[in-house]
């Protein structure tokens, strides 16, 4: 019998509504976590997954307090310990480690000073011994030179880095238990898949048992021994990593696994329907019933028990499970065929450079450009009709930047920008006539941000018809109804406010918006990464659906390579604000040629527990590009030497098609792969 | 499995009314709203209806019925010319909420505007502005008004933008302040991409999210306007003799306080209870925009 460090017994966890009902947001859960066990929950946005992790530390959000039910630890229930008998375990027996660890460091604290406090905190250790132990513990998560990285502010140190810190602090007392909230969701993939492996090994070395918390099957694949799927604050699947990850039995983990992009499968992946429930929506039956494909009278009348299935340590709450075995896991709902690219030229980025330096008065007198450090550089892409290009890169490759230059929101240094054959696009927004405006519409990541909370629906979509087509009248709110039918809404929408629509709806309205304008290229900005996965794969399909209807052309940036595989047809690969690969989706993802598309590809976490990733270039953060030389020098794997700091690489281009830039001959990178 | 998404239901729109109506209800439902805003509407009917409804002439003087304490004729007393303080408490609140209203109406408006203007376009502009700002800020307002009146009178066709021009000033930096949040959100870039002038960008995405903000820091400024204008009544430029008013009648009674104090409570009483009514609801008022504003997505 293996020791149980954690004991959850029908924990239920709820706030009191407005009109004083009491809504649970945890309901019945039932778990243990044990000694050297990590365990993965995973669920959507608000299925109670964060509540649950700050439970098993006795703590509940504000509003919030425990309905029902025990968390036992160590034969003590933390929910009823009184504050003082909290702080001794909470930090020394079970720690936590934060989202974002950025925030969750005092800026104006030596790292080193703060490590101190915790070890002064949970230890007996005397001075000299605690220095000891800091320089010990920053080794531990491979920090390099930790003396050195003690006597440094939090500012100075990349996002990993600060994660990294903030993972010494959790070891410093030593816990039984570890608590990580979606530790790597705000990092780049390759810090991501650095930071996982250093918990794998800290697990293995520790034999701390910890808690992954993640919206990301990918990231929990890659340190779980168990996986719990939570959905609408309940447990409905309980089980091994590979059962769970592998051959899922109940119907909202199968739906789950397969509207996640992934890389080995190209195609749009599978959406599933309807929205979670809210929490005060009080259902006799199964929580998961309006979305299941499963769903029989049965499960709407009576509510599935938490059941172990024979012969195995799963526990699956469903009715139904044995009739998913036979269902297909990965299937794709649409392959995208490869489209009829036109010849005709949509726009053209002639050798384009941006900089965010300020040119000091002499050279804006003398008319030169100072900056060595450029932000983007010598960007130079042909994108033709009714295409979809991706722009692929790590936080700080100018993607973004890119994206915003061409909607004209930031003016270019050097170079062109192209519209259609020969119309060249003035690099100021308010010098472009009326008819370029509305050919070149944007969608925005985060449709909090980008829909005006004090509009509704209609006023919202009415902004570009006014504007562009002068619509007015009866003519307005039927074009407004048409874009809601085109966006799968209907028009009891129309006078809703944007706090009012959930997250997808929300997306939605903004990819109608800019349809409205009816454009011929849209600039959609890591459009999906605010979303949950489920809905992701619906706002992916909508927009290969219009695109298919209206011929319209994609740049589609983002960080998420797995997403971009699915919707794209052609790629290009940035790095430091300097295009490294571009080519067709197919060879790009198939051949990766350049070092660091190498490096990104190896990065990316896909939901199996046996697909580790490949860590080739170690995961330090540069702050610039470099004035010469090929800008991937500083990480590269493969430099070959002084030419690669000195000289810009050329371009060579593959059989498959992609172009490259590197000084290594193509062919040589090729058989270089493993 | 049940679609959701096809019906064909058309929702109602939420008028102004109803907008209007739920803040109400919200203000109302906290005692300090509750007693600020029953304070301030009262003080605005008896401003309205007192010449009505007053038992004596404010401006009948009676030389035989000089400072007599409160009795049953004379409810407050009379005060040294004999005039009834009852009579007078009533309808010296009437030129100085009429200044004033009006006064925080221009101040909004000039305020308001100038600061989301400056708050959006930035650079050079913002900066000479603000500091203009700055610069009238760093002046006693007392000195700047005084100076105002003496030059120009002091009727209320000066008063009421004299005192608008300076109290708009504080709620320039508020509503500037407020853009700052604003500007850097996605769906003013989004406006800006599309194409909108500066204008339109203003007045359709700017204002709704600024305005209330704008309107609590008006209500506060209200308060302050009408101290202000009490305090010029009371050094003598504000209303002249013998129109009754607060600021003045405190001033005439000043020096008679020690034996005859009923000809300066009531007015202390009214002026001090209309400003904490405009306080208390002004406070009320955030709050309850405030609940408006967290109302967060159901998903």
């Amino acid at each position: 019998m293996r020791e149980i460090i954690q004991n959850i017994k029908n924990l239920s966890i709820g706030f009191k509504s407005q009109d004083g009902r009491e809504i649970a947001i945890l309901k019945n859960i039932s778990t243990s976590i044990n000694r050297g066990e990590t365990v993965g929950i995973v669920g959507e946005s608000g299925s109670g997954k964060s509540t649950l992790a700050l439970a098993m530390m006795g703590f509940a959000k504000q509003g919030l307090y425990p309905i029902s039910g025990e968390c036992i630890y160590k034969s003590k229930n933390l929910l009823d310990l009184s504050d003082r008998e909290l702080e001794k375990i909470r930090g020394k027996q079970i720690a936590m480690i934060p989202q974002n660890a950025g925030q969750s460091l005092t800026p104006n604290l030596k790292i080193g000073y703060q490590v101190e406090e915790t070890l002064k905190l949970h230890t007996k250790f005397d001075a000299n011994e605690r220095s000891i132990k800091i320089t010990e513990l920053l080794n531990k998560v491979r920090l390099p030179s930790p003396n050195i990285m003690a006597q440094r502010y939090p500012h100075e140190l990349s996002g990993g880095q600060q994660q990294r810190v903030a993972i010494a602090m959790a070891l410093a007392g030593n816990p039984d238990l570890l608590l990580l909230d979606e530790p790597t969701t705000g990092l780049d993939v390759t810090t991501q898949a650095h930071v996982l492996e250093l918990l794998n090994e800290i697990a293995k070395d520790t034999k701390t048992s910890m808690v992954y918390v993640s919206h990301d099957l990918g990231a929990i694949a890659q340190v779980s021994h168990r996986v719990i799927v939570m959905y609408a604050g309940e447990i409905v699947l309980d089980g091994d990593v590979r059962q769970v990850l592998r051959s899922p039995l109940h119907p909202y983990a199968h739906g789950l696994l397969n509207s996640i992009p992934k890389l080995s499968l190209p195609g749009l992946p599978a959406a599933m329907p309807g929205t979670p429930p809210q929490p005060d929506e009080n259902s006799k039956g199964c929580s998961f019933y309006e979305r299941c494909e499963l769903a029989i009278d049965r499960c709407n009348s009576s509510k599935p028990e938490l059941k172990s299935i024979s012969n195995s340590q799963t526990k699956v709450r469903c009715f139904r499970h044995d009739k998913l075995e036979e269902k297909e896991l990965n299937k794709k709902a649409d392959l995208i065929l490869p489209q009829k690219s036109s010849e005709q030229r949509v726009l053209n980025l002639d050798n384009i450079s941006i900089t965010y330096a300020r040119q000091s008065i002499l050279d804006q007198i003398l008319n030169r450009f100072s900056d060595k450090n450029i932000t983007v550089k010598d960007i130079d892409i042909d994108i033709k009709k009714g295409e979809t290009i991706a722009l692929v890169g790590e936080s700080g490759s100018g993607k973004s930047t890119i994206l915003k230059s061409i909607a004209g929101l930031l003016s270019i240094k050097e170079g062109k920008i192209n519209f259609k054959e020969d119309v060249n696009l003035s690099p100021d927004v308010r010098h472009r006539t009326n008819a370029q405006l509305r050919s070149i519409q944007l969608i925005f990541q985060n449709p909090d941000e980008s829909l005006n909370p004090s509009h509704t629906v209609e006023e919202i979509l009415s902004q570009p018809l006014k504007l562009y087509f002068g619509l007015n009248g009866k003519e307005l709110k039927n074009s407004i109804i048409d874009l809601l039918k085109k966006v799968r809404l209907s028009g009891k929408y129309l006078y809703r406010y944007p706090r009012q629509l959930s997250g997808g709806e929300k997306q939605r309205i903004a990819v109608a918006r800019a349809f409205a304008a009816k454009p011929d290229l849209i600039l959609c900005d890591e459009v999906t990464s605010a979303l949950d996965v489920s809905v992701q794969a619906a706002v992916l399909k909508l927009l290969q659906d219009l695109k298919n209807e209206l011929g319209t052309t994609y740049i589609f940036v983002s960080h998420d390579l797995a997403v971009v595989r699915a919707i794209s047809d052609r790629v290009a690969v940035l790095y430091q604000g300097r295009l490294c690969e571009i080519g067709p989706s197919s060879a790009v993802y198939k051949y990766p040629s350049h070092p660091y598309t190498e490096v990104l590809l190896g990065a990316v976490l896909e939901p199996d527990p046996d697909l580790k990733p490949k860590l080739a270039a170690e995961d330090i953060v540069e702050e610039k590009p470099p004035e010469n030389g090929c800008s991937f020098q500083g990480r590269c794997p493969r430099v070959i030497g002084e030419k690669c700091f000195k000289e810009t690489p050329p371009w060579q281009i593959s059989n498959q098609g992609n172009a490259i830039r590197c000084h290594i001959n193509i062919k040589d990178l090729l058989k270089n792969q493993s | 499995m049940k679609n959701t998404e096809l019906e064909t239901i058309e929702e109602k729109q939420i008028s102004t009314f109803d907008r209007v109506s739920e803040v109400l209800i919200a203000i109302f439902s906290r005692p300090s709203g509750m007693i600020g805003f029953s304070i301030v509407i009262l003080h605005i009917i008896i401003a309205i209806i007192s010449p009505l409804i007053v038992p004596y002439d404010y401006k009948e003087i009676n030389s035989l019925i000089m400072l007599k304490p409160p009795n049953e004729t004379f409810f407050f007393g009379t005060d040294q010319l004999g005039r009834d303080v009852f009579t007078r408490t009533l309808m010296g609140g009437r030129i100085a909420l009429f200044v004033t209203f009006f006064g925080t109406i221009i101040a909004i408006a000039w305020g308001g505007f100038v600061g989301i203007f400056c708050g959006l376009v930035g650079g050079k502009i913002d900066d000479i502005v603000m500091r203009i700002i700055d610069a009238f800020l760093a002046i006693p307002w007392i000195l700047a008004m005084l100076l105002i009146v003496v030059i120009l009178g002091t009727s209320t066709q000066v008063l009421i933008p004299a005192l608008g021009f300076f109290y708009g000033k504080g709620i320039v930096r508020v509503a500037r302040a407020a853009t700052h949040d604003v500007i850097a959100r996605d769906f003013i870039m989004a406006a800006k991409a599309r194409g909108h002038g500066n204008f339109s960008i203003i007045w359709n995405e700017l204002l709704p999210n600024v305005r209330d903000a704008i309107m609590v820091e008006g209500a506060m400024r209200w308060s302050w306007m009408l101290l202000a204008f009490s305090s010029l009544s009371f050094l003598g430029f504000g209303v002249s003799p013998p129109t009754p008013d607060w600021g003045l009648m405190i001033s005439e009674g000043r020096g008679l306080m020690s034996f005859a104090y009923w000809s300066v409570i009531a007015p202390i009483v009214a002026l001090s209870s209309l400003i904490i009514g405009i306080n208390l609801s002004a406070d009320a008022f955030a709050k309850a925009l405030g609940i408006d504003r967290t109302q967060k997505a159901p998903v």
